[in-house]
């Protein structure tokens, strides 16, 4: 039995546990607080005092540098020498669509060739079976930096620089091999039985898969999905490499944040909208499916 | 007479090489058709001037439609073939489009990289082992270097520690979840979008002005002066450190914390009985239990850090200092187009991770899932 002064003694550790994880929470939160706050200031507010005194100036809280970020439409300003400025603000929208139509068929697609590849791997014989699935663990960890000047140089010779089908292809590719590796964890843990009564039925692979085997594996498929996800709307590397041909109409919100950086460095209160208007999907999504993340993550490194 | 011969599985030498070559046919096939197949789509996507909503909705029922479509395109043609055939077809169709992709992306580049490391700048020339000098004796290059060696050791070691101290102590607290959720909330957001939040806490205004960065306010009311955090060196390398720390800190915690709940209570429960201080607990049954997670967590966000580019690129630009291998790589090839440099530093990073690459393999070998 625990002695009042044992358990007295507990208590207070249990206080001190709580109050460094409290302080831990909020470091980890004032940064993005911070500029969630700002994005809701005025121009004037944000450089005149600190985004922590917002609270006893509430009512000059806006929208307004959303609406700006998003819709692109000119705004004016009058600077500190009295000098109206009239400027036309960055569109966001455009670059939000853009990720859009880079991301998702960029996890879909690896996705799916992986998930056909797992099962290959896992069910099926054939020669050089092993050889390869070594190949692709080997190759799991190759830096991508090492393929941005041969695949810049093939995409060139055949016209795919700065198309979307190009980013997709290259962000498959450099997705497969983890997508291949956590599918393949995944899909060799089916019971034999509930393939082979499949088979028994006279299902050819290809049903069995897309049937049976794909349903089994939304777990896996999920948390591949969310990684892949961030990785590629928070991309700007392959973005900048295979993107650039295309001009602004086709940029990124990556690459438009980063231009937004270097045009207007100083106007925090777009910045900081901007910053907002990119994070909040993959947010979203990251919230959304959090609980497969660590599961599928986990699926090969615990039977290991 | 045909049918019959692959009836009793004999086949002659002739029927052999035609398999073989169907074989390559399909692997080929595949992947050749998707191309031609979402080209002919993409040159329409790319040159109408339809509004931009509409293009999103056609890229994307196209691309991932396509790859669909083709997968089914090939599993009808095999379904066309005699039953033996599509036996011995089955595979590539499962496997091929991957190992395609692979090769052309991933494979064949390391060594296209290699090869292109020994030639100049546009490629014709080559040069001998020139690029490999220039990457160990340049000035810049050696800075480069240096920094990428305190991402490595500060950034790595400091995530996995704080994670590991996060995740100890949100095992033992009523309000886990919420904790874990705020500090893995910055893992979903973009190395830029980290560098426009960073770059308002380091923010800095001339003495004398309000001071909008809340690093210097503090600086400042503690009667400090204002610190311009980013140009100072060799400090400013580790305030960038503090950025991938404060974004990944939350992946090493996730993993960690999962890891520690597999403890079996009842070896904890008993260390308890016997006294043991929690320190102890936590030295000499969690960390070994936890060993194998531990080193993967260490090993993937070591591998981050060694290719590490955004962060400096969005803070710095790579000014005062503050280079990395990445950045230096990027620079090379897409400001200086000097790709043989390039290349020999992407080769230099590629050296860097294969004891990675050994130990994964080592790993997987001793799981005999085959």
């Amino acid at each position: 039995m625990a002695s009042p002064e044992f358990s007295r003694t507990k208590k207070r550790q249990k206080w001190v546990v709580s109050i460094i994880l409290i302080i831990i929470c909020i470091l980890w939160t004032i940064p993005t607080l911070g500029v969630f706050v700002t994005s809701f200031r005025e121009r004037d507010e944000v450089s005149r005092s600190g985004w922590w005194t917002a609270g006893s100036n509430i009512s000059t809280m806006t929208l307004e540098n959303y609406q700006q970020v998003l819709g692109g439409k000119p705004f004016s300003y009058v600077t500190a020498e009295g000098v109206k400025v009239t400027e036309r603000s960055d569109n966001m929208l455009g670059a939000f669509l853009n990720s859009l139509t880079v991301t998702i068929p960029s996890v879909v697609i690896p996705i799916l060739i992986a998930a056909f590849a797992a099962y290959g791997f896992a069910w099926l014989d054939f020669p050089g079976r092993k050889v390869l699935f070594v190949a692709i663990v080997a190759i799991l960890v190759v830096p991508l930096q090492i393929s941005l000047i041969p695949i810049l140089r093939d995409y060139q010779k055949i016209g795919l620089n700065g198309t979307f089908l190009g980013i997709w292809l290259a962000h498959t590719g450099f997705g497969l091999p983890l997508a291949t590796y956590l599918l393949f964890n995944y899909i060799s843990t089916i019971p034999r039985s509930t393939l082979e009564s499949a088979f028994i039925d006279g299902a050819s692979h290809f049903t069995t898969f897309t049937l049976l085997v794909l349903p089994l594996s939304v777990p896996a498929l999920a948390s591949f999905a969310i990684f892949q996800f961030i990785w590629v709307w928070n991309d700007l590397l392959v973005a900048m490499v295979f993107m650039s041909g295309s001009g602004e109409k086709f940029q990124v919100m990556t690459q438009r944040l980063l231009n937004m950086i270097g045009t207007r460095g100083q106007d925090w209160h777009l910045l900081t909208a901007g910053a907002f208007v990119s994070l909040v999907l993959p947010l979203v999504t990251f919230f959304s499916l959090q609980r497969y993340f660590v599961r599928g993550l986990m699926a090969g490194s615990v039977k290991g | 007479m045909f049918e019959n011969a692959l009836k009793e599985g004999q086949l002659n030498p002739l029927q052999k090489t035609l398999i073989g070559i169907l074989r390559a046919v399909v692997a080929v096939f595949i992947p050749l058709t998707a191309f031609a197949g979402l080209y002919g789509g993409f040159v329409f996507l790319r040159d109408s001037g339809a509004p931009q909503l509409i293009i999103t909705a056609v890229a994307i029922v196209w691309g991932v439609g396509g790859v669909a479509a083709l997968y089914l395109i090939g599993n009808y043609l095999i379904h066309l073939l005699p039953v033996d055939w599509g036996k011995k077809l089955t595979p590539f169709l499962f496997i091929g489009p991957a190992i395609t992709i692979l090769t052309w992306y991933l494979f064949l580049p390391t060594f296209r990289s290699f090869y292109l490391s020994f030639f100049g700048k546009f490629s014709r020339d080559f040069v001998g082992l020139k690029n490999y000098i220039y990457v160990f004796t340049d000035r810049t290059m050696l800075t480069a270097f240096r920094n990428n060696l305190y991402w490595l050791v500060f950034g790595t070691g400091l995530c996995v520690l704080i994670g590991l101290l996060i995740a100890l102590l949100a095992d033992r607290v009523k309000f886990e979840k919420i904790a874990k959720s705020l500090v893995f909330l910055p893992m979903a957001i973009s190395f830029v979008g980290a560098g426009v939040i960073w770059k308002f806490m380091y923010s800095y205004k001339p003495e004398g002005t309000v001071q909008i960065g809340l690093l210097n306010a503090v600086s400042t009311a503690l009667g400090g002066d204002p610190v311009a955090w980013l140009t100072i060196r060799p400090g400013n390398t580790f305030f960038l450190i503090a950025i991938l720390v404060w974004l990944q800190t939350g992946f090493a915690m996730v993993i960690l914390s999962a890891a520690i709940k597999q403890v079996p209570s009842s070896l904890l429960e008993a260390a308890r009985i016997d006294g043991a201080k929690e320190f102890r607990i936590v030295f000499q049954i969690i960390i070994p239990y936890i060993k194998s997670t531990l080193v993967t967590v260490s090993t993937t966000i070591l591998l981050l850090t060694l290719k590490v580019f955004d962060i400096v690129f969005a803070m710095t630009n790579g000014l005062f200092g503050t280079e990395v291998l990445a950045s230096q790589q990027y620079k090379q090839m897409f400001k200086f187009l000097h790709y043989g440099r390039g290349s020999a530093i992407s080769i230099i990073i590629l050296i860097a991770v294969t004891p990675v690459i050994w130990y994964n393999l080592r790993q997987f070998g001793k799981r005999e899932v085959f």
